[in-house]
């Protein structure tokens, strides 16, 4: 019988740990390219010949002291869980800095297996590494890998069993004041001098060229707004043509169920729930927000992989700055675009507890995915008129809305770190890693896998019953009205306050499951037809909007209102689990809302004065 | 070599390298720069700058760390010797 072994996996953040974790598990698990990614610690399973491990995968830290939640989880991990072996990973190009935390852990664990990784990187850099040397001076097993290649992987795991067969240390010695880890860093630093050599002086001189344009005073903001419009551009053109044939699909299956209820003699009820309920609002959402999600995300993660991500934070820490919050937020800010769940979830990225509330909290005034197509269709159909030039002014519209929407991030985080959520800005370290060569195959089934069912798979748990709900609603009838008109017709008064109508609101407050349901929502009460439906062209909806007394008056106050009212059902879903708190989810509710409310009003008095 | 006035951290420009003399932050942060490769007698070259002025990027250890404006101008530096 083989013995299983504990062994935890620990390294600096961006060294390639997950990525040795996975070649060694075979867990799929996301590695990312900036600080402080995997925060839960995963856990795999493999074998070897002799023994059975179960590894642990720690978050990225830069030393067994620690800064953020993330760090505590890995120290912790060290000292108390007394792991059989711990492997460090380090990264070959910047050895030295990782030495510091390769000896704390030797100094705190029973067995201690140092793997230099990315070490193809070094060698194209011009450094090389005397592995045997290291070995010797640090006194514990050294292995070399570059985590693409599979024989290295091996390597590490045989010398892994050679490594727990010998006997644990006993003697621990953790001692965290300043003296301590200045000699750390010194003994660091001899024992790099003697075990590294640089065939060049300027080993990255290739990304401090790139780091010069992307970050330029002239073109950093440019070149920041050209990708995120040219991410949203292939997102967005890219998703239509799947769109339809998800479309297509869901209609094809939903015959077939529903002539399967009809042979079970299902009453005409509950099977009109089940069809035009649920099951239509379930694959009305499935296929409009697949497509896009599956589109960013791996776009997203590409960029990210790239290393370009950090540079972002990097150029836009200031303004952060200025309004109490951190850099990083940036980064959620961006991913929000792709969803604002996703976004959400980012969060962790940020240290300070303070800076990661305000993250949270103001990450749905950037308009997800989900809230695109509705704003694209209101540009379309009434601001612009048709042609070449008018495809152009959607854009300079649509870039219009978007920067309101980043614009309103920062006077919400301002605000929110004037009053509820005061303090100083905290300590900003943030690493640019080196640009990498993104693995694009890896990067779409990742992406795919991590974010984008993870988001549709939270937004289907709601869905569902929310079709039934719509369903009952549009088709409960009381003195031959439906309870969507009841609904309408008393919201209707305050709803003409904001500029929109109770129609609209209702589709609002109905379309919390996913805001890509909202206009359908809103074609479907027009009409009166009860169920929800698609393929509608823009001039027809434009026809119907009107006719219902739509001027670009709603349109824009619609647009206002797309961009700030409550988040999504899975974004507060969300939120409750990061915040574990259900005052701060309120505030996320009451906070995008409130300034939607008093944006409508504004913009509809002014536009009332004026016109 | 070219010989220049610094004071803090900050004051050293894209391309410059200087020499720390002392970190006048109070721990934990203080043992976070340490962590990070920050050391009085170390030497650190900025590396570049956000377009905004501020933070800034220097090399330290072989990687590249941005830090803010605030903690800069506590660390103190000298020429390289």
């Amino acid at each position: 019988m083989n013995k299983t072994y504990t062994v935890a996996l620990a390294g600096n953040p961006n060294v390639g740990k997950s990525t040795i974790f996975n070649a060694l598990t075979g867990m799929h698990q996301h590695t990312g390219n900036w600080t402080g990614k995997t925060v839960d610690s995963a856990i795999g399973y493999f074998k070897t010949k002799t023994n059975n491990y179960r590894l642990v995968d720690l978050p990225g830290t830069y030393s067994l002291m620690p800064h953020s939640p993330e760090e505590t989880v890995a120290r912790d991990f060290v000292i108390n869980e007394k792991p059989d072996a711990v492997i460090v990973v380090c990264d070959a190009t910047t050895l030295c800095r990782n030495l510091t935390l390769v000896l704390q852990t030797i100094k705190v664990s029973q067995r201690v297996l140092v793997c230099v990784n990315l070490l193809d990187e070094a060698d194209k850099k011009g450094i090389k590494i005397d592995l045997k040397l290291l070995s010797e001076k640090l006194g514990v097993r050294v292995v070399g890998t570059t985590a693409r290649n599979k024989k290295s992987v091996k390597n590490l795991t045989l010398t892994l069993d050679e490594v727990l067969n010998q006997p644990p240390k006993t003697d621990f010695d953790f001692n965290t004041n300043e003296e301590a880890a200045l000699l750390t860093v010194k003994t660091a630093e001899e024992i790099c001098s003697t075990v590294v050599t640089y065939k060049t002086d300027n080993h990255n001189e290739r990304d401090l060229k790139i780091d010069k344009i992307i970050t330029s005073k002239i073109f950093a903001f440019p070149i920041m707004l050209a990708l995120l419009c040219l991410v949203f551009w292939i997102t967005i053109s890219g998703a239509n043509y799947p769109s339809d044939m998800l479309f297509s699909a869901f209609s094809q299956l939903e015959d077939w169920l529903s002539t399967l209820l009809l042979s079970l003699n299902c009453p005409e009820i509950i099977h009109n729930a089940i069809i035009f309920g649920v099951f239509r609002t379930v694959s009305f959402i499935v296929s409009v927000m697949l497509p896009p999600m599956a589109i960013f995300f791996p776009l997203f993660t590409l960029l990210e992989d790239l290393g370009f991500l950090p540079r972002i934070a990097f150029n836009l820490d200031k303004p952060f700055k200025n309004c109490g919050a951190c850099g990083k937020q940036a980064l959620t800010m961006c991913m929000g675009f792709g969803c604002n769940a996703a976004g959400v979830t980012g969060c962790r990225i940020i240290d300070s507890p303070r800076e990661r509330l305000l993250a949270i909290l103001t990450n749905a005034f950037v308009p997800c995915n989900g809230r695109f197509p509705t704003i694209i269709a209101i540009i379309t159909m009434f601001l612009i008129s048709g042609g070449i030039s008018g495809s152009f002014l959607s854009a300079i519209i649509l870039t219009a809305v978007i920067t309101f929407g980043i614009i309103l991030t920062f006077l919400a985080t301002k605000l929110l770190s004037k009053t509820v959520l005061k303090g100083v800005p905290s300590n900003f370290i943030l690493e640019l890693p080196p640009y990498r060569r993104p693995q694009i195959l890896k990067v779409i089934v990742r992406s795919i896998f991590d974010r984008t069912l993870f988001v549709l798979g939270r937004s289907l748990i709601v869905a569902a019953p929310a079709g039934l709900i719509i369903f009952i609603m549009s088709n409960a009838k009381i003195n031959d009205i439906t309870l969507l008109s009841y609904c309408a017709d008393f919201l209707d008064p305050f709803a003409r306050l904001l500029g929109l109508d109770g129609v609209i609101l209702i589709a609002f407050i109905l379309g919390f499951p996913a805001n890509e349901i909202v206009i359908p929502i809103i074609i479907m009460a027009y009409m009166g037809t009860g169920v929800l439906e698609d393929g509608f062209s823009l001039s027809f909806m434009k026809n119907l909007f009107t006719q219902n007394g739509w001027t670009v008056k709603t349109a824009i106050s619609m647009l206002i209102f797309t961009l700030c009212h409550w988040p999504c059902s899975t974004t507060v879903l969300t939120i409750k689990k990061e915040t574990a708190s259900v005052k701060w989810t309120l505030l996320s509710i009451l906070l995008p809302t409130a300034f939607g409310v008093v944006l409508c009003m504004i913009f509809n008095f002014i536009y009332n004065l004026m016109f | 070599m070219e010989v220049f006035n610094l004071e803090s951290l900050f004051d050293l420009n894209v391309g410059q390298k200087c020499h720390i003399l002392s970190i006048l932050v109070e721990s934990p942060l203080k043992r976070r720069l340490i962590d990070i490769g920050l050391t009085p007698e170390g030497e650190v070259c900025c590396v570049g700058q956000s377009p905004l002025g501020d933070p800034k990027a220097y090399l330290i250890q072989g990687a590249v760390i941005a830090l803010r404006k605030e903690i800069c101008q506590n660390i103190i530096v000298g020429a390289v010797k």
